[in-house]
Parts: C-alpha cells; sequence; structure tokens
C-alpha cells in the first residue's frame, strides 16, 4: 500500500458542496480535510483533477484558494465498547466530548475520537496461545453494559490465522494490543488485534450466509404485534404526514422491542426529541431484565439545524454500527427517523452536483440507495467458526409531504420493505392513537411468525388475529351504510358488530404511549385481550339473535372494564381477565334470560 | 488583505441577485458593501464563490445596480448583528439599525445571525407550563417554555389577536422572572405593525419588546435575514442575560416567498409548488432556535405565524413548518364564521410537549385524561354532523345524540371566550368537566376512575 497525500484547494463553494482542484489521485468516497479549520469531507465526485466534496460542517466563511487534504480513507467509524450509551452526530463524534469542547453550541473544527481512549474495559479472553481463528471469531469479551455482553472479534477484513500471543484477563484501553495472530501458513506474518476496528461506512459488513426472518420481534405495541407484525431480521416503514405518531412509534420500539441492542437515528428531525430519549432511557427499564433501556443503546443524532450533508452519513454511521452488535449475536433493531430527511438531503447534495434530477428533483439514484440501505436488514448467519445467528431489523419512518404517500420517497420504500404502518391523519386528530390505519397496512411476515405465537402464546393466535381483522372490514363497510341511512336505521345484528369494531378499535387498537402502564403490552395480554373482545361479540351475536336489545348489551358493567383491559397490570392482568370473562358472560346470560321469560310471558 | 477593494466589475444583475467578476480572497456567506452608481450603500451576500467570481443576493433589492459602475466591497465576514442588553424596549429595521429616534446601541458583542446550533445533549427538554389563560390552548395544546409552536391562519382570521392575547397573558405560574419579547415582522402591513405595537403599549409590554421591522413595502429580500437577527438577540438575552424570550415571528408566509424569490432567480430546480428543496432545512435553521438549555435560566419559546394559502394545511409551508415545530395552533374559517372567538380548530392542533409539561404538579393530575375525553368526544361529535345533514338528528340513537349537542357545547364555551378573558387552567379544565358530565358516565373510557371519582360535578354518578 502507497500512501501518497492528496493535497489540493478550493475553487468553488456553495452550500455544503465545494471543488477543489489539483486532487488526481484521491479516491471517489475518501474523506478528506477541507480549509484552514479542516472540516471534515467526503469526495462524491471525481472530474480529472477535479474533485466534489460535501462537507459535512458548515462552510461559512471558507475560502476559494484554502487547502484540501485527503486521508486516504473512505468514512469510517470505530466499533468497539464504550458505543452503547453514547450519542454521536452524523459523522460519530461524541456529543458529550463536542459539548466539553465547544460549549451548549456546535462550532465546527471539532476533533473527537468516537471511543474513549482513556478508560479501561476489563477484557476476559476466550482463546489461548496456538488457537486456530478465523473473521468473525469471538476472542474475548467485555461487560460493556450491565445489559450486553461485548464479544471482541477478528474483524471481517483480517484473515484466519493462529494466536501467537493473548494478553491475560484484566483491565485494558481499547488501544491496546490485546493479540497477535499469525496469519495464514506463512510464520513471519503477524497482525495486532485491539478492542476496536475501523470500518467504512457505505461498505455492508460480510456475512456467512442470509436466512428468512421467522421469529416475530416484540414490541409490546397490539397494533404492531398482532395486527401487523415485524420480524427480527425484518425491515418495515412508518409513513405519514406531521404529528400522525412515527417519532412516538419509533420512540416505543426502541423502548419495548425485544432486540438486545437498539440504534436510534435521529436524522433531520427535532433537537428535543433526542434529548427526550436521552432523558428519558436511563430511567426506563427493560421489561425483561430491569435494566436501564439506556444500556442498549446507541443513538446517532444529526438533528434538522445540523450540517445537512452529515445526514446522508449518520444513516450509513448508524447501520454500520448497528451490524457490528449483529456480529456478535445479538438482535438488533435500528429505527431512523426519518429517512425522508436523508432522501431530501440526497436531493439537495444532487442539486449542487447539477445531476440530472429524477421524480420531484430527487437523484436517479435514490431507490437504489434505499434498497441497498434496507438490504442490510436481515436474519444471519454470521463469519467465524461457531456458526452463530444474529439479525438486524431496520425501521424508518417516511414524512411525505402533505401526507400524501404517492410521493417518491414513500412509494420507493414501499416497494422494498416488508411491513407497511400506514399512519392516518384523521385517527391522528381524533386521537386514536397509534394512529395506524389496520385496512391499509400490511405485513408480509404475518405467516413466517404465526408459528411462534402459536406454540408459545396461544394455539388460535392466526385465527383469532384474521377473525378480528375480517370484523374491523366488516364495520368499515358498515360505517359507509351508517352514513347514508344513519345507525338506527340498521338491524340489530348489524349493531352487533358495528359494537365489536367500536371496541377493537377503541379497547385493542389503541394503546396510549404515555399511559404508566398500557405503553407495553406483553404478548400473553395482548392475546387475552384479543380474545375477551371477540368472545364478547359472540356473546353479544348470540343475544341479539335471541331479541335482546342492544341498547341493554352495551350498558352491562364488564363492557365498560372490557374497554379498560389494556390499563391492567401487565402481571396479574389474568386474574382480573378471567373474571371480566365470566362476569361478562354472565350479564349478558342473564339479559338472555329476561328476554326469554318475557317472551313467555308474552305469549 | 485587499479587504478594501471596491471592485467594480459587476457582470450580472438578475432578480434579487449580482455576479461579480475577478475578485479575490472572498468567502462563503461573507457580507458585501455595495454602493451604486449614484451613491447609495446596501448590503449583500456571498451565495456561492468561485476563484474569481461571487454570486452576491442583494438584501435592499437589486433595483439601480449596473454592471458599470455599481461597487462592491467584501467586508471580511460574514452576517454579524452587535448585540446588547440595551435593545430591549428598541426597534430595528431589516438591517439592524435602529428605526426609532435613541441613539445606536453599543453592542456588547458582534454576532453571525446564523448562529450555531443547541448540541443536542446540551439541552433540557422543555416541561414548564405556561398559562395562556385560553382554553384551546392549555387545555388542549398546553404550550410550554422552551417550546415552538405556531399559528395556523389564513387570510382574515384574527391571528393577531390571538398572538397579542398570548403576549399579553401567558405566564408561568408562581414564578416572577426576568422575560422580554422579540417581535418580528416579516412583510406585514404598517397596519398590523401598530396593532401590536398599540397593544404593546397598552400592557407596558413595549418596554420589554425588541421589535425587528420589514413591512410589507419594504425590501422583500431583507426577510431572509430578518428572523435570523430576531433569534440572534433572543438567544443573547435567553441564554446570556438568563431571560424568558417569548419569539413572535410574522409572517413566515412572507419569509417563505422571499426564499423562493432567491431560489428562482439562481435557476434551481424548483421543490414542490416552486419553493426551493432545501426548505426544509433553511425553515428548521429559524425554529431550531427555540429551547432551553441545561443549567441555563432562561429560555426562547418561539410563536410563529403563518398564513395558509388558500387555507391549505398541505400547502409547503404549513406543512414543512409542521413538521419542524412542536406542534400547531390551527384556526377553521368555519369557526370565524360561526362567530367564534378564537376560532382554533382543535382537531388538526397539537402540541407535542403537552404529554410532559401537564398533570400532577405541574397543571392537574386530570389533565391528561379530561384532554383525551374532550378530544375523543368532540371528534365523535363533529363526525355525527356529517352524518345528521344527511338522515337528519332523528335518525340518531339517544347516545350520539348526546355527543352531538356536546360539539356544540365545546365551541360556544370551551373554546369560545373573550379576547380579554384570562382563564385559570383550574376553570378551563372545569369547563371541561362540566361538558363531559353531560355524557353518559361509561362513555369517559379515557379518564382515570379515580379522577371521574374526584373530579367529575355529579356527585351521585349513578343515575343517568
Ligand atoms: N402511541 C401514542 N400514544 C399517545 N399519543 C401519541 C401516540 N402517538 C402519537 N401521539 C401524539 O401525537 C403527537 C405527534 O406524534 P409524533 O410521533 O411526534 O408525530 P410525527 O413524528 O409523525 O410528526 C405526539 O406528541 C403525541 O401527543
Ligand atoms: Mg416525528
Amino acid at each position: 500500500m502507497t500512501k501518497k497525500t492528496v493535497e489540493g484547494k478550493i475553487i468553488r463553494i456553495s452550500g455544503p458542496v465545494i471543488e477543489a482542484d489539483r486532487m488526481r489521485g484521491a479516491k471517489m468516497y475518501d474523506v478528506v480535510r477541507v480549509g484552514d479549520e479542516h472540516l471534515i469531507g467526503e469526495i462524491i465526485r471525481l472530474n480529472e483533477d477535479i474533485a466534489t466534496i460535501q462537507v459535512y460542517e458548515e462552510t461559512s466563511g471558507l475560502k476559494p484558494g484554502e487547502k484540501v487534504v485527503s486521508t486516504n480513507e473512505p468514512l469510517s467509524v470505530e466499533l468497539g465498547p464504550g458505543l452503547l450509551t453514547n450519542i454521536y452526530d452524523g459523522i460519530q463524534r461524541p456529543l458529550p466530548a463536542i459539548k466539553d469542547e465547544t460549549g451548549d453550541f456546535i462550532s465546527r473544527g471539532v476533533e473527537a475520537y468516537a471511543l474513549d481512549r482513556k478508560k479501561r474495559w476489563h477484557f476476559k479472553p476466550l482463546v489461548k496461545k496456538g488457537d486456530r481463528v478465523q473473521s468473525g471469531d469471538v476472542i474475548g469479551e467485555v461487560q460493556e453494559t450491565s445489559l450486553i455482553l461485548h464479544r471482541v472479534m477478528i474483524p471481517p477484513d483480517v484473515p484466519g490465522g493462529v494466536v501467537k500471543s493473548v494478553v491475560d484477563e484484566g483491565d485494558y484501553g481499547i488501544e491496546d494490543e490485546i493479540m497477535v495472530i499469525k496469519l495464514g501458513n506463512s510464520s513471519d506474518k503477524v497482525i495486532g488485534i485491539r478492542m476496536f476496528h475501523r470500518w467504512p461506512v457505505r461498505k455492508p459488513r460480510p456475512v456467512a450466509e442470509k436466512y428468512d426472518p421467522s421469529l416475530p420481534l416484540i414490541t409490546g405495541q397490539r397494533v404492531i404485534d398482532t395486527f401487523f407484525p415485524v420480524a427480527k431480521g425484518g425491515t418495515a416503514a412508518i409513513p405519514g404526514g406531521f404529528g400522525t405518531g412515527k417519532t412516538v412509534m419509533l420512540h416505543q420500539l426502541a423502548k419495548w422491542s425485544d432486540a438486545n441492542v437498539i440504534v436510534y437515528v435521529g436524522c433531520g428531525e427535532r433537537g428535543n426529541e433526542m434529548t427526550d430519549v436521552l432523558r428519558e432511557f436511563p430511567e426506563l427499564e427493560d421489561p425483561k431484565t430491569g435494566e436501564p433501556l439506556m444500556n442498549r443503546t446507541v443513538l446517532i443524532a444529526n438533528t434538522s439545524n445540523m450540517p445537512v450533508a452529515a445526514r446522508d452519513a449518520s444513516v450509513y454511521t448508524g447501520i454500520t454500527i448497528a451490524e457490528y452488535y449483529r456480529d456478535m449475536g445479538y438482535d438488533v433493531a435500528l429505527m431512523a427517523d426519518s429517512t425522508s430527511r436523508w432522501a431530501e438531503a440526497m436531493r439537495e447534495i444532487s442539486g449542487r452536483l447539477e445531476e440530472m434530477p429524477g421524480e420531484e428533483g430527487y437523484p436517479a439514484y435514490l431507490a437504489s440507495r434505499l434498497a441497498e440501505f434496507y438490504e442490510r436488514a436481515g436474519r444471519v448467519r454470521l463469519l467465524g467458526s461457531k456458526k452463530i445467528e444474529g439479525s438486524l431489523s431496520v425501521m424508518g419512518a417516511v414524512s411525505p409531504p402533505g401526507g400524501d404517500f404517492s410521493e417518491p420517497v414513500a412509494q420507493n420504500t414501499l416497494r422494498i420493505v416488508k411491513v407497511f404502518w400506514a399512519l392516518d391523519a384523521d385517527l391522528a386528530d381524533k386521537r386514536h392513537f397509534p394512529s395506524i390505519n389496520w385496512l391499509k397496512s400490511y405485513s408480509l411476515y404475518l405467516s413466517e411468525v404465526s408459528s411462534w405465537w402459536e406454540k408459545k402464546i396461544g394455539g388460535d393466535w392466526l385465527g383469532l388475529r384474521n377473525k378480528a381483522m375480517a370484523l374491523l372490514q366488516k364495520e368499515s363497510e358498515l360505517q359507509e351504510i351508517v352514513k347514508l341511512v344513519g345507525p338506527d336505521a340498521l338491524p340489530p345484528r348489524e349493531k352487533a358488530f358495528l359494537e365489536t369494531g367500536r371496541m377493537l378499535r377503541e379497547a385493542f387498537l389503541q394503546q396510549s404511549a404515555f399511559h404508566e402502564v398500557d405503553t407495553y403490552c406483553p404478548e400473553k395480554k395482548q392475546y387475552d385481550m384479543l380474545r375477551i373482545i371477540l368472545s364478547f361479540s359472540d356473546k353479544m351475536h348470540e343475544a341479539v339473535e335471541k331479541g335482546v336489545h342492544m341498547d341493554d348489551i352495551i350498558s352491562i358493567k364488564s363492557r365498560e372494564l372490557i374497554a379498560r383491559m389494556g390499563t391492567f397490570s401487565n402481571i396479574d392482568f389474568e386474574k382480573h381477565f378471567k373474571e371480566i370473562e365470566q362476569n361478562m358472560e354472565k350479564e349478558i346470560d342473564n339479559l338472555i334470560k329476561k328476554q326469554n321469560s318475557n317472551m313467555t310471558k308474552g305469549e | 488583505m485587499g479587504r478594501n477593494i471596491e471592485y467594480t466589475t459587476v457582470s450580472e444583475v438578475a432578480g434579487p441577485l449580482m455576479i461579480v467578476e475577478n475578485i479575490k480572497d472572498v468567502a462563503y456567506n461573507e457580507v458585501v458593501k455595495i454602493r451604486t452608481s449614484y451613491g447609495e450603500e446596501r448590503t449583500g451576500q456571498v451565495l456561492e464563490v468561485y476563484e474569481n467570481k461571487a454570486v452576491v443576493q442583494v438584501f435592499e433589492g437589486t433595483r439601480g445596480l449596473d454592471t458599470d459602475k455599481t461597487s462592491a466591497r467584501f467586508i471580511g465576514e460574514t452576517m454579524r448583528l452587535g448585540v446588547s442588553k440595551d435593545m430591549v424596549g428598541r426597534i430595528f429595521d431589516g438591517t439592524g439599525n435602529p428605526l426609532d429616534d435613541a441613539p445606536p446601541i453599543i453592542p456588547e458583542e458582534r454576532r453571525d445571525i446564523n448562529g450555531n446550533p443547541i448540541n443536542p445533549y446540551a439541552r433540557e427538554y422543555p416541561r414548564e407550563f405556561i398559562q395562556t389563560g385560553i382554553s384551546a390552548i392549555d387545555g388542549l395544546n398546553t404550550l410550554v417554555r422552551g417550546q415552538k409552536l405556531p399559528i395556523f391562519s389564513g387570510s382574515g382570521l384574527p391571528h393577531n389577536d390571538l398572538a397579542a392575547q398570548i403576549t399579553r397573558q401567558a405566564r408561568v405560574l408562581g414564578r416572577e422572572e426576568k422575560f422580554a419579547v422579540v417581535f418580528c415582522a416579516m412583510g406585514i402591513t404598517s397596519e398590523e405593525a401598530n396593532f401590536f405595537i398599540k397593544d404593546f403599549e397598552n400592557t407596558g409590554a413595549i418596554e420589554k419588546t425588541v421589535m425587528f421591522l420589514n413591512l410589507a413595502d419594504d425590501p422583500t429580500i431583507e426577510r431572509v435575514i430578518l428572523p435570523r437577527m430576531a433569534l440572534t438577540c433572543a438567544e443573547y438575552l435567553a441564554f446570556n442575560l438568563d431571560m424568558h424570550v417569548l419569539v413572535i415571528l410574522t409572517d413566515m408566509t412572507n419569509y417563505a416567498e422571499a426564499l423562493r424569490e432567491i431560489a428562482a432567480a439562481r435557476e434551481e430546480v424548483p421543490g414542490r409548488r416552486g419553493y426551493p428543496g432545501y426548505m426544509y432545512t433553511d425553515l428548521a435553521a429559524i425554529y431550531e432556535r427555540a429551547g432551553r438549555i441545561k443549567n441555563k435560566k432562561g429560555s426562547i419559546t418561539q410563536i410563529p405565524l403563518l398564513t395558509m394559502p388558500d387555507d391549505d394545511i398541505t400547502h409547503p409551508i404549513p406543512d414543512l413548518t409542521g413538521y419542524i415545530t412542536e406542534g400547531q395552533i390551527v384556526l377553521d374559517r368555519g369557526l370565524h364564521k360561526k362567530g367564534i372567538y378564537p376560532p382554533i380548530n382543535v382537531l388538526p392542533c397539537l402540541s407535542r410537549l403537552m404529554d410532559r409539561g401537564i398533570g400532577k404538579g405541574r397543571t392537574r393530575e386530570d389533565h391528561a385524561g379530561v384532554a383525551n375525553q374532550l378530544y375523543a368526544a368532540y371528534a365523535e361529535g363533529v363526525d355525527l354532523r356529517d352524518l345528521v345533514a344527511i338522515v337528519g338528528e332523528d335518525a340518531l340513537s339517544e347516545r350520539d345524540k348526546k355527543f352531538l349537542h356536546f360539539a356544540d357545547e365545546f365551541e360556544e364555551k370551551f373554546v369560545s371566550q373573550d379576547a380579554h378573558e384570562n382563564r385559570t387552567i383550574e376553570q378551563t379544565l372545569n369547563i371541561g368537566w362540566e361538558l363531559l358530565s353531560k355524557l353518559p358516565l361509561s362513555e369517559l373510557k379515557k379518564i382515570d376512575e379515580k379522577h371521574i371519582k374526584k373530579y367529575h360535578p355529579q356527585t351521585q354518578p349513578k343515575k343517568e
């Protein structure tokens, strides 16, 4: 490898895009340092001697003539212990360190290591001298947080070999050499391994094999888990106009998903939303372990007022970190809010490059960039000799102008992802939350995950789910008729359908993210709630057939309790639910009896 | 460094832009002093720069510029505003010069008007309830300190009255603290500006107000820098002088038009409806300057006003704004015609910071439940109105009729209030309860049972 430093000079500045001359020899996508303040940029086009560069920091005050120096390395992230609980900007600079250096406001030209160089980690080796190791093999562990055991691996780009030496268990910094391996058969070529390595963000980390996802990612959100589930290793999009609930839902998923590690990318959205996560996650407990949720979370923040070029980088930075934890054998979930802002950044840069605009000004490569991004999700067999599995699930918000899903970002995304959670402004206006439209949304993982549900939770899960869906469909058709004739004109049987629809919507589909209990609904509770609502529905129909008046049915005491099932404690809901169900049956049976005796009396 | 060179090499003037050739050592975004052939001074800013050529945007407009004698001098720094505590009580024009008769201020500091982004790690999450005395806001779309909450209006609707009422009445309960108003007028008429000035004078708020004025007949292009100056001033007052600053930006629609004008002059590929593709980022650079910072006493609360062209909320200006701000207050022509003031249609309204700003210890424990229930009931009532229009009220069940009447009462008693009526949050919530008590008890599913027991006006809840 020859290292020749390419040094050119700025000849044009237009917002975040600059051009530099005398850049021959620099490589596409190499990182460069721009100007006297060494701003960070990336080469995005080369034409003879001229490089076009997107600059990840504010370019005000930059002048033609200032220097541009190539680092000869593509945009990369540092991967090692210390990522969890941290918050980074789009190019992996830690925001706490930036604050220490420049105060409350971010100024430019800040240099800060992504991973703390001084911190000591307790490293426990898992291999010994003489062992054969290959890329991806776990060679030691570090307890990174109370929730995550960090597995130190042979990086994917280091070929296999034999362990020549390894340090004893003890405390080390990430730059310390913890192991030396002899490469291949030649005995003189050795390579030192440290607890961290660098990886270029635009290059997916390799895996041995990709599988079809088969397990559900449990999110504790009823409309998702029961109606439109996402699988571990799956992809989902949540498009919606402003205020329809994209961010709240992604926060909910980040909080409650049963993934091991969460990477949350705030891409071109509000600063306060990142602050909210920083404030709340350390206080929230993981429902399975009781540990603070922050201990499994990495945050990437390129807020809407931060430089636009770094928006593109933020998405890649996030997914590379996510892949890294997947490579340890974890189930990782990444949320990106919002992929539309990323696409707009592409559009803005493309515009400045004067590229031929495609649909609505987006570059022609929009679709392929989105596809490449979501393609990095999956359930996979990892590199390494142990044949371990890991998964990376990806969920992206889409923010369509005017809330109209026919625009290019939403359309291209929907062609790729397997789950579509369609947010609906009408529902949001009525404060039906989450405002996921149950008639428009879909999940292509339903049959894959149903065997898990039926084995673990209830044998008739899919049947119940489909029945509820059919009832909701029926309700919506009846609503159309009601609009013409009014509700009172409907026959009692039809009114019973409306009541079931209402109950499903209000008691099951709606779930407040801010309710202290209902914010998270365990699998069994979801199943029981659905079952009870459907048995209420059956019972109601039975009564109506026997001539019981609908007004009497909806006045029963249990109906109100059914409507409030979500708020019953997640620990001992079962005993309450049993009682509610029995009372409901008893109350309706009484109505039927009364009706029978009235009829006999009448005769 | 050649800083004092007067270039007379203007090669092109188009729209609000001017191109200067054969330049040297010019920085991106640098400020340019321009002199017309007849000696008038103007200010511009470098939008794009090459080794020997700069594209300059001219703030006071390009009328009268020529390619012959017009000269340009690059001043060696980006656009700055001198800030000082003495700005409070003063009025400035679109380039930051005093408009009143008082002497120019002596700046304590000169700041880049573009500011720097607040580090999200340094932000403090805004949670402190501001009582505006307006039920539709306090009860259902609560404002908190450090929030950016715009008013989406339409031409001819009383958004100015509402903004003035908020400015008059807004206060944080139980505190007396340093506060200031920064008022930034972009392209509004002098009549509108006078309305505010008079109102501020009547309440004495004028002493605490900094005004930045660009009126309808002032150069449009100045509107692009005006809010940046206003917010630079606000940041100084809030984060250096510990003041709680309320920033009113009106009218953001005029701001967006100015942006569009520049984009068109640059022959950029237009985005939706001719607005530039980067308008989201540009607006965010303004709105995101609201907020709170850890360990700082002051705060910046923003109330931007905008008129929705054609009352269309999907128009890019309200749309992009709504994507950035922390909610929106939406005025409605239908309600206005019914004579309801403030004509706030609560359904499309939102305060994203409400959930964590209300409740026990902040407003009242039942607040969230009451708000959710009022929303749900009103939405249902409004839906029923459509139905009644077709099938008549008689086709409704008894239950539905109650919701229908609820919707009417809600507009008349809860939303509607006098422009000088200042309701406490308790009064607001109690009106809410009074309305809800006319619905069957079993329908109040969104309110916690304990709160129903404690606050429901009917002490004997068994009867229907
Ligand atoms: N699941 C939910 N439960 C309760 N409220 C919700 C829920 N989802 C959204 N909301 C309400 O809607 C508002 C807007 O949601 P948000 O996720 O910020 O919208 P978006 O990101 O689509 O603009 C929130 O501030 C909250 O009041
Ligand atoms: Mg959002």
